[in-house]
């Protein structure tokens, strides 16, 4: 049955170009992508990690600490992903480089996946601290206070009450943080990093086929985003379990 | 001041809306089994009934907000044209209709992003074609008898509920309308509130109004109309002057309804 | 806006102190000596202005195509909602960079092959860089706010609009002078942080040789190699760029009554 399927891959079939082995381009589109989701989950990680400590900074640290998350909020959010990119293509190493150097050993020259991870998790971080904070501020007071009324210790109220209200709050930011994680890896192609939109680039200017590969790397990303949502909505509903249903929310 | 109903065979006055054996589906579900209604000009006819009765869908579809799926409605001498299927055949023929019919909400329904004089000049000016000064001075004079004229430039979020109200009933009166549908106008204002609300429907009642009253309150009804149509199940289930229906209900649902609301 | 007082507490005086500390730091120990010289070739200006005016037609062109794909998804027929849909759908859910890169390697390889297009009046600007660029950012714009639009016309209360209705108001009318007010009101706040966003996506544009600023300190970059202070300075730049953009969404959302209760 997937015979009929595979032929359309083989030489002379319409897709042949999308073909998994040389002389098809199938299987770098696909590495690609990988390296893309690669990135993207590191950076998300680390985006979550920024965006924990930054939430609480922001609604508990001292002044001081909230004018500084605030200055690094505004900075992201103003300066284009594409300058960070760079600035912090060039920094991240020296940063490292100097801490190695400092610390008695070699230099050495990171990944490009490193520091495209660290880039982009700085990036995201910046916006994941305002979805979790907002999302922490919409829990109801009462509900902390009702542990606290209990004897509940802080760390435990953390863990078992606010987190996984924060949680039902903060889904739909975050999903929404994903999409865009996955798809500012594609930025990462200008310091040519190899992911998925540079390999489609690659591809197509080698065999002049642009539409194909551009329509292939186009389903791929729908795919995923598709994927993503699916898997979120659940999450959402999962999270959810117990409270009533949200209401359409109109912008 | 209570609208008498005059005897119909030698009753002069022309007929303002006349509804006959409308019926409405929704689905599968049949809100509304023959329902007729004749309002004469100056007549102040109440709709009462249990929720479900059909009351509020029978008023929408004297100006078609919904379609019935079978009946005549003529507004004036006028009837509305239909397909077979209920829905009318020309659209602007409903608009122009429209345009003689000064409906009221229960939610108001006011444009919030206008404000309270703005609400009133809106159809005089932009679809009617009066000249704004004209229509901005009716307006006034609107609010005036309305009693909000300092909250002309107010915009409705900040009225309250029954402020709102009024504002929607001089809207309704600023397209100077033939007659008036009022769907249960006092259900979404609290208490203290409803009384105002109702000052104004008793004034236009006194002043000769032709007006269709979709309410729950009793006394209220009692005092204005002219005749009193109870709705129980999508049909008519009792009509009749205001006395005979509340002092001497025949139908023993009538009877069980009028106990149930006090 | 912080008042003054808020503005001598310690700690804020302390940031303003740091900062201040790095300007100087930045100002003395960085090299700021190309900056004269790039200025005075225009070369500067030439990028900044096409910058600005690159992101002008993206957004105005852009913001009227969204009203029409909300409005189709929000009122419209299902032959209209349902593309509307899809394009809004594949425009979020690829990458910028992908679809500026489909349309000015991918369709402008594809026009050459056309002879009749070569000899028509398009073809001066389908040789240039820049129509694809406005277009893909058109395009992208189009359909992030119509999305937001979609939403927008959907959370005008229904009560209002069936007023209109029940006064006779034609439809077109009701549109314009009912719907759309509000629904574009609503929208606002999300138009303008997207409009700081357009702005960002039009650094891309210099990955097709538009001469964007960008693009400049890019070109700086590689003149002189020196790696920080181009791109800091440009940092800076767009800084200065969104803060205006942010201040302007303001004045006009200010501009509108506060219509929520």
């Amino acid at each position: 049955m997937l015979d009929p399927i595979k032929n359309m891959f083989a030489p002379g079939g319409p897709f042949e170009l999308l073909a998994f082995a040389p002389p098809g381009w199938g299987g770098n589109l696909l590495f690609g992508l990988l390296r893309s989701l690669e990135v993207a989950g590191g950076a998300y990680a680390l985006a979550l990690v920024i965006g924990i400590l930054g939430a609480w900074g922001k609604l508990y640290g001292g002044e001081l600490i909230r004018d500084l998350l605030q200055i690094y909020t505004i900075v992201v959010r103003a300066v284009p992903e594409l300058v960070l990119i760079l600035i912090l293509y060039y920094a991240v190493p020296q940063a490292i480089n100097s801490v190695l150097v400092a610390s008695g050993h070699e230099r050495i020259v990171p990944p490009p996946l490193m520091v495209g991870t660290i880039v982009l998790g700085l990036v995201i971080g910046a916006y994941m601290t305002e979805v979790l904070r907002g999302a922490i501020k919409a829990i109801p007071v009462g509900q902390m206070e009702a542990a606290k009324a209990y004897g509940m210790p802080a760390g435990l109220t953390a863990w078992r009450i606010t987190l996984p209200l924060m949680t039902a709050n903060a889904i739909s930011g975050m999903a929404n943080l994903w999409l865009i994680a996955t798809k500012d890896t594609a930025l990462l192609a200008v310091i040519g990093f190899g992911e998925l939109t540079l390999s489609t680039r690659q591809a197509a200017g080698a065999t002049k086929e642009h539409m194909t590969f551009f329509a292939a790397a186009a389903l791929l990303y729908l795919i995923i985003s598709i994927l993503s949502g699916r898997i979120f909505a659940f999450a959402e509903r999962w999270s959810r379990r117990g409270q009533a249903p949200l209401k359409r929310a109109a912008i | 001041m209570r609208s008498v109903a005059l005897d119909p065979v030698s009753d002069p006055r022309p007929y303002a809306i006349r509804v006959q054996d409308l019926h409405k589906s929704f689905g599968t579900l049949e809100v509304l089994r023959g329902v007729s209604l004749s309002a004469r000009q100056g007549d102040v006819i109440a709709i009462i009934g249990g929720s479900g009765s059909g009351k509020s869908t029978f008023l929408r579809c004297i100006n078609f907000l919904e379609t019935p799926t079978r009946g005549k409605v003529v507004i004036g001498d006028e009837e509305i044209v239909v397909r077979p299927d209920g829905t009318p055949v020309h659209r602007r023929q409903i608009e122009q209709i429209r345009r003689r019919l000064g409906m009221v909400f229960q939610n108001f329904n006011l444009w919030s992003h206008k404000t309270v004089l703005e609400n009133l000049i809106e159809v005089p000016v932009h679809v009617l074609g009066v000249p704004k000064r004209e229509a901005i001075v009716q307006a006034q004079e609107l609010l005036r008898r309305v009693g909000l004229s300092e909250k002309a430039q107010a915009y409705p979020a900040y009225l309250s509920g029954g402020q709102q109200q009024r504002a929607a009933i001089a809207r309704a009166l600023a397209i100077d309308p033939r007659a008036m549908l009022f769907d249960e106008p006092t259900s979404a204002l609290d208490p203290e509130l409803v009384g105002e609300v109702l000052g104004v429907i008793r004034g236009l009642a006194g002043e000769g109004r032709t007006m269709i009253l979709v309410t729950h309150e009793m006394k209220f009804a009692r005092e204005v109309s002219s005749h009193v149509i109870y709705l129980h199940n999508g049909s008519v289930e009792e009509e009749g002057p205001p006395d005979q229906l509340f002092d001497a209900p025949r139908s023993e649902r009538l009877k069980q309804f009028l106990r149930s609301v006090g | 806006m912080k008042s003054l007082r808020e503005m001598t507490k310690p700690h804020r005086l302390l940031i303003i102190a740091l900062v201040l500390a790095a300007v100087v730091w930045c100002a003395e120990g960085l090299r700021w000596d190309w900056v004269g010289e790039y200025w005075a070739s225009g070369v500067v200006l030439e990028g900044l202005t096409n910058t600005l005016w690159i992101w002008a037609i993206s957004w105005g062109a852009g913001l009227f195509f969204a009203v029409w794909l909300g409005l189709a998804q929000a009122a419209g027929p299902w032959y209209l909602a349902l593309p509307a849909k899809i394009y809004c759908s594949i425009i979020r859910g690829t990458p910028l960079l992908l679809q500026l890169w489909a349309l000015y390697y991918g369709l402008g390889s594809l026009f050459p092959e056309f002879p009749w297009l070569r000899s028509s009046f398009l073809w001066p600007y389908l040789r240039e860089a820049w129509p694809f660029a406005v277009v893909a950012l058109t395009f992208s714009f189009a359909g992030y706010e119509g999305e937001v639009m979609r939403g927008a016309f959907l959370g005008v209360s229904r009560g209002q609009l069936e007023a209109a209705r029940a006064f006779g108001v034609p439809r077109l009318t009701a549109l314009r002078r009912i719907w759309f007010p509000q629904a574009f009101q609503r929208a606002l706040p999300t138009v303008g942080n997207e409009s700081v966003l357009l702005l960002k996506g039009t650094a891309l544009v210099s990955t097709i040789s538009v001469l964007d600023i960008f693009a400049v300190a890019d070109q700086v970059r590689s003149d002189t190699f020196i790696t920080y202070e181009p791109l800091l300075l440009l940092a800076v730049c767009y800084m200065v760029l969104t803060g205006v953009l942010v201040l302007v969404f303001r004045y006009i959302e200010r501009m509108f009554p506060a219509r929520v209760a």
